[in-house]
């Protein structure tokens, strides 16, 4: 290992192989981080496929039930941990160093060692579909004692948690480091732009809550091998202590996925609407509310399990007071576009679109935290329509929106915006045809995670498998798309859209290897948002 | 000198991808002894080997950085603040047993016994389980190592208590001195704290061999073995990588590295095993004492 200074030869990128296998660039690991987001989003969404598949119609079609049951745990786990976490640490990996004016993130070769843990993480959680006993059957909150009956699949699945774990992390602990440290002189923390303040809040949240899951399946470990009754009655423990740890992990996660989807909003919304985004320290103090109150709310997803009246109140008042500052954010958004001169490119037309879609996710979410009605919700369709109006047309198409906004910024080319304006009509069509229905079943009482249901449920599901195909094949003229943008096509400017503020516009398009290796200069025009 | 003006940005390292893989070996390793697998231990010892790599050979490049002066004041703090969010994850991790030993106490063992809410479970479940802290007697009396006694708080635990703590006090000690440039006290104060933690490891060893052997505490002795162990056991692992981490600075210190200003791997060695020793603390009252 040479330690000679190579201080010029750091202007051009290292080719081949070890560019990226070696790389401790910003932009490149986040360009590893949305390849391989992207990839895990097809082969998550390829079970999702299965999944609507076998309930097109009522009866068993095509795949056994545990099979069933292991597709839907793993498309839950591979969306979660594969999809939407990757993209958002991607994005927050191009975009935090240039949006505070830093060289680089603050922690590189860690930086590094973050993404290349997931696909390695990733096989091992695949390679338990084809292991003796199957994949993982029973849900991705892994209750016990249901998932101590997995067969070889165990440690893997337990191992594959871990090490997820240590790479997300890795990513926050670098994530705060660079936001704290890094700054450009001027960037004041309220001078930030949300999507960083966002991001950071959500770090807090990671480093807070994944030790808790890698405690939490430590236990299942040592409940199956070593003979200890952490969720054993029988022992003096409890199945239920589970469910607590667990979502004590489980609810700030809701928050991880979701944070930065809003911070993405409230940077596109404004430019879009060429005004200033309304209310931002209201933003910043209702971002950082929802994560603190995210710590006291892990109970209402447990409403039924048995608990103490006092619990079930306590956890009701606390889930209704998210909806508060929830509640700031979706009337910003809207007074920001209020009489703004509004044009609706494709990141704007999804944004939009998660406004109103997040907010029906939001609405059901408000339903299934009192605790009264969630006795009849409970473990229906109506939870699975809930997570994924949050998830999919929410998380999902703040994510969609960011790499439209700044695809411009990365490739140096305009994106197809005829392609793109097709690829949200259909994918917003789509996922509501979906989702939409799913509300229906679960009020009438289909429950989830099953392959076959009773014959009055089958029209609906029917139109929800046809938005799920349509929804699947849609996604493919994404790829299209980004592909055909990173090739070629119109040039993109430095400030790529016209109403945009921030520091990434005034960097050239593409962004160089690398940016602000001195802290730039900033002026008081620089510092809006 | 040039580096000290911009940020240092360290060139492509291998160590990163070589760590990922290392871990998924280690824990392919771990995975197939769980399962029985006949090669599982050579794939384990592989996996701990190539990890073991990875840490000689990444700290060996970051002293090396460290020592031809291409840190800046600025990446310093970087290092701070990584060190000190990691060890703040870690008090989560430890959170999540402590958890469970609430849980235990205050909630799963009074319902088993009756108390509250739990009249139908004591009534229909074990209906002669008592409930009682330490837990002697499971509720399922059967297929639970019942132990004959529990570790008193007032004997080693007490003992490793006042060990600990005075380790604390070496080590500061030992940062007064080398914040004086008084290289000698330095050193010999840091090797009093190494000798005191593995001080500390080898009587939790010989508790564990007490407890184990005589009493018939074990992880399978229901809820209070499990929560014994699990947060002993940790605890007692992050004492023995404190104690070879302190070793580490130790020889660092007698090879001469570390200035009086500069000298970010003690302090964070240093709040490491500040930081087992509050967890200790924890453990001492929660675990041993009420």
């Amino acid at each position: 290992m040479s330690t000679v200074a190579h201080e010029h030869d750091h202007h051009h990128a290292p080719s081949g192989l070890k560019r990226w296998i070696f790389s401790t660039n910003h932009k490149d690991i986040g360009t590893l981080y949305l390849i391989f987001s992207l990839m895990m989003f097809f082969i998550g969404g390829a079970m999702a496929m299965i999944i609507r598949a076998e309930l097109f119609q009522p009866g068993l079609q095509f795949v056994d039930p545990q099979f069933y049951n292991s597709m839907v745990t793993v498309h839950a786990l591979i969306m979660i941990f594969g999809a939407v976490m990757p993209a958002g640490v991607g994005l927050a990996n191009w975009m935090i160093p240039l949006m505070i004016g830093a060289p680089d993130m603050a922690l590189p070769r860690m930086n590094n060692m973050s993404f290349w843990i997931l696909p390695f993480g990733f096989a091992l959680l695949i390679s338990t579909l084809f292991m003796n006993g199957g994949g993982p059957a029973g849900g991705w909150t892994m209750y016990p004692p249901l998932v101590l009956q997995l067969g070889d699949a165990f440690p893997f699945l337990i191992f594959t948690v871990h090490i997820l774990g240590v790479s997300s992390i890795m990513g926050a602990i670098n994530i705060i480091a660079t936001v704290f440290n890094m700054r450009a002189p001027g960037m004041t923390l309220m001078k930030m732009p949300l999507f960083v303040w966002t991001w950071v809040i959500t770090a807090f949240l990671l480093i807070a809550s994944l030790p808790v899951l890698a405690g939490a399946v430590t236990m299942l470990l040592t409940d199956k091998y070593f003979g200890t009754s952490f969720f054993s009655a029988a022992g003096g423990g409890d199945p239920v202590l589970f469910q607590h740890i667990f979502w004590f992990f489980g609810h700030p996660e809701v928050y991880i996925l979701a944070l930065p989807a809003f911070g993405i909003i409230s940077t596109i919304i404004p430019t879009f609407s060429r005004k200033p985004l309304f209310g931002y320290a209201s933003m910043v103090y209702a971002t950082a509310s929802i994560a603190i109150l995210s710590f006291f709310v892990w109970a209402h997803h447990m409403f039924t399990v048995g608990m103490p009246i006092k619990g079930e109140l306590f956890f009701m008042y606390a889930t209704m007071l998210i909806s508060v500052p929830t509640g700031v954010k979706v009337f910003n958004w809207m007074a920001t576009m209020w009489r703004g001169a509004m044009t609706f490119e494709t990141p704007m037309l999804f944004s939009i679109a998660f406004v109103i879609l997040f907010t029906i996710g939001g609405f059901s979410g408000l339903m299934l935290g009192i605790t009264p009605v969630d006795f009849q919700y409970h473990d229906t369709y109506f939870v699975v329509a809930h997570f994924h109006y949050v998830l999919l047309t929410g998380a999902v198409f703040a994510l969609m929106a960011a790499v439209y906004y700044w695809l411009p910024k990365w490739t140096g080319y305009m994106y197809d915006e005829k392609l793109g304006k097709i690829h949200f009509w259909l994918s917003t069509i789509a996922a509501n045809v979906l989702f939409f229905p799913q509300h229906f079943l679960g009020l009438a009482g289909m429950p989830r995670r099953i392959p076959d249901y009773n014959i009055q449920f089958a029209d609906f599901n029917m139109i929800s498998s046809i938005g799920g195909f349509a929804y699947g094949l849609s996604q493919l003229l994404f790829v299209y798309i980004v592909i055909k943008c990173a090739l070629g096509g119109k040039k993109a400017k430095a400030q790529a859209w016209e109403g945009a503020k921030g520091l990434e516009w005034t960097v050239p398009s593409p962004a160089p290897f690398h940016t602000f290796e001195t802290p730039p200069k900033l002026t008081k025009a620089m510092l809006e948002h | 000198m040039a580096t000290k003006d911009i940020y240092y940005v360290p060139e492509g390292s291998k160590w990163p991808i070589f760590g990922s893989f290392a871990l998924f070996v280690l824990f392919i390793g771990g995975a197939l002894l769980f399962n029985g697998n006949a090669n599982a231990h050579t794939v384990l010892y592989i996996g701990v080997a190539l990890v073991a790599y990875m840490f000689v050979g990444w700290f060996n490049d970051v002293i090396g950085e460290s020592r031809s002066g291409k840190y800046s004041q600025q990446v310093d703090v970087s290092f701070r603040m990584g060190m000190g969010w990691f060890i703040f994850s870690e008090v989560m991790f430890f959170a999540a047993f402590f958890g469970a030993l609430y849980y235990a106490r205050m909630f799963s063992i009074p319902w088993l016994g009756g108390l509250g809410s739990g009249t139908a479970t004591h009534e229909f479940l074990w209906s002669a389980f008592e409930a009682a802290w330490p837990l002697s007697v499971t509720p399922d009396p059967t297929n639970f190592d019942q132990p004959k006694d529990v570790i008193p708080a007032f004997g080693v635990p007490a003992i490793n208590t006042l060990i600990l703590l005075t380790s604390g006090v070496t080590v500061t000690i030992a940062h007064w001195a080398l914040k004086a440039n008084k290289r000698s006290t330095l050193n010999l104060w840091l090797a009093a704290t190494v000798i005191l933690g593995f001080v500390f490891v080898y009587f939790q060893a010989e508790e564990y061999a007490h407890a184990y052997g005589d009493l018939n505490l074990k992880l399978s002795s229901g809820i209070y073995g499990s929560t014994f162990y699990m947060l002993t056991g940790f605890h007692g692992f992050h004492v023995t990588m404190g104690a070879v981490m302190l070793l580490v600075i130790l020889l660092r210190s007698f090879k001469g590295h570390f200035s009086k200003k500069d000298h970010f791997a003690f302090e964070a060695v240093a709040w490491y095993w500040h930081f087992v020793d509050v967890v200790w603390l924890g453990l001492f009252i929660f675990v041993y004492w009420v």
